[in-house]
């Protein structure tokens, strides 16, 4: 029997010092379809992961440190499905 | 003398970079494909622009992980001398191999346009014949091109002499209508504290000709002949 894959899911974001046009961006386009009290966006990445087994934690939090987040200028959560 | 020029999947100034290399300041100079280990018989590599990968997930993040680039990385640490444009300069900050990292554009524009560099130090392998604060006309084509760093590093990178290019305007003043990207402190280029590996977003490989518009890029690699003058020599 295959039993359903279990998701591990990833987020990314900018580190709260590093510029995000992209969000100065998005804020600016909602205020302007009239979402006025917006005061900041910022825009990250969310990656979802699948596994017949989960990993070993350390593993996990090896390949979001050196690859799925560069910690120069991003933080990573991981939260299991 | 021969130096390396690093083809990833994705990179498209491989061919720039080799044409640079040998018709602009006549070195010898092959390709080596990333799924290749060895440097040997190389001395100095080139990772060249493009977009390694399609930049999916972030510019330089997967070409990281390449064969060639644990190579590149031991390479570097043993002295060689190597030079990131562009895509490889966004590879060796994901490598580790130098501080800092390559943001989205602050415009959000890519942005493909001739800008004016100030040489800030001539102590690297790729600026050891520009002394006294050249300035130098090439092109930058990029979308991810701005330099952050945290403000411990930067601090670091400025107390230690370890900029090695600043956008200013044609008369050498970096002003911020001269920074093309929002780059902090102007900054166009970078070393390591060795100061044998040098990442640059201008395009030297873009600028070794008249024909190009400028002919300023040959000072950068033709300034590999001056630092590896104790190897031919050997």
């Amino acid at each position: 029997m295959v039993g359903a894959l279990m998701k591990v899911h990833v987020v990314v974001m900018p580190k709260q010092n590093v510029l995000d046009p992209q969000g100065v961006a998005v804020r600016n386009a909602l205020k302007d379809l009239g979402l006025d009290t917006v005061e900041s966006v910022r825009v990250g990445k969310f990656l979802e992961l699948e596994f017949e087994e989960l990993p070993d934690p350390a593993k996990l939090e090896e390949v979001c440190r050196d690859l799925l987040s560069n910690p120069v200028i991003e933080d990573y959560t991981i939260r299991p499905d | 003398m021969k130096i390396a020029v690093v083809q990833f999947p994705g990179s498209n100034c491989d061919q720039d970079c080799l044409r640079a290399l040998t018709d602009g300041v006549h070195f010898q100079a092959e390709y080596v494909w990333h799924k290749q280990t060895s440097l040997y018989g190389f001395d100095a590599v080139v990772l060249p622009g493009g977009f390694s990968y399609g930049d999916y997930l972030r510019c330089g993040a997967i070409a990281r992980f390449s064969p060639i680039t644990r190579t590149v990385v031991r390479s570097a640490k043993e002295g060689m001398p190597v030079i990131g444009i562009c895509n490889g300069f966004q590879i060796l900050c994901e490598a580790g191999l130098l501080p800092g990292a390559l943001i989205r554009n602050q415009s959000l524009r890519f942005v493909c346009k001739s800008v004016w560099l100030r040489v800030e130090t001539g102590e690297t392998p790729f600026t050891a014949q520009l002394k006294g604060q050249r300035i130098l006309k090439m092109p930058i084509a990029h979308g991810e091109g701005a330099y952050f760093a945290d403000k411990a590093s930067l601090d670091a990178l400025e107390s230690q002499s370890q900029i090695v290019f600043r956008y200013t305007d044609e008369w050498g003043n970096a002003t911020p209508e001269a920074n093309p990207n929002g780059s902090m402190h102007n900054i166009a280029g970078v070393c390591n504290e060795a100061r044998n590996v040098v990442g640059m977003m201008p395009h030297p490989d873009r600028a070794w000709d008249r024909q190009l518009g400028s002919e300023d890029g040959k000072l950068v690699f033709g300034s590999l002949a001056k630092a590896l003058e104790p190897v031919i020599s050997r």
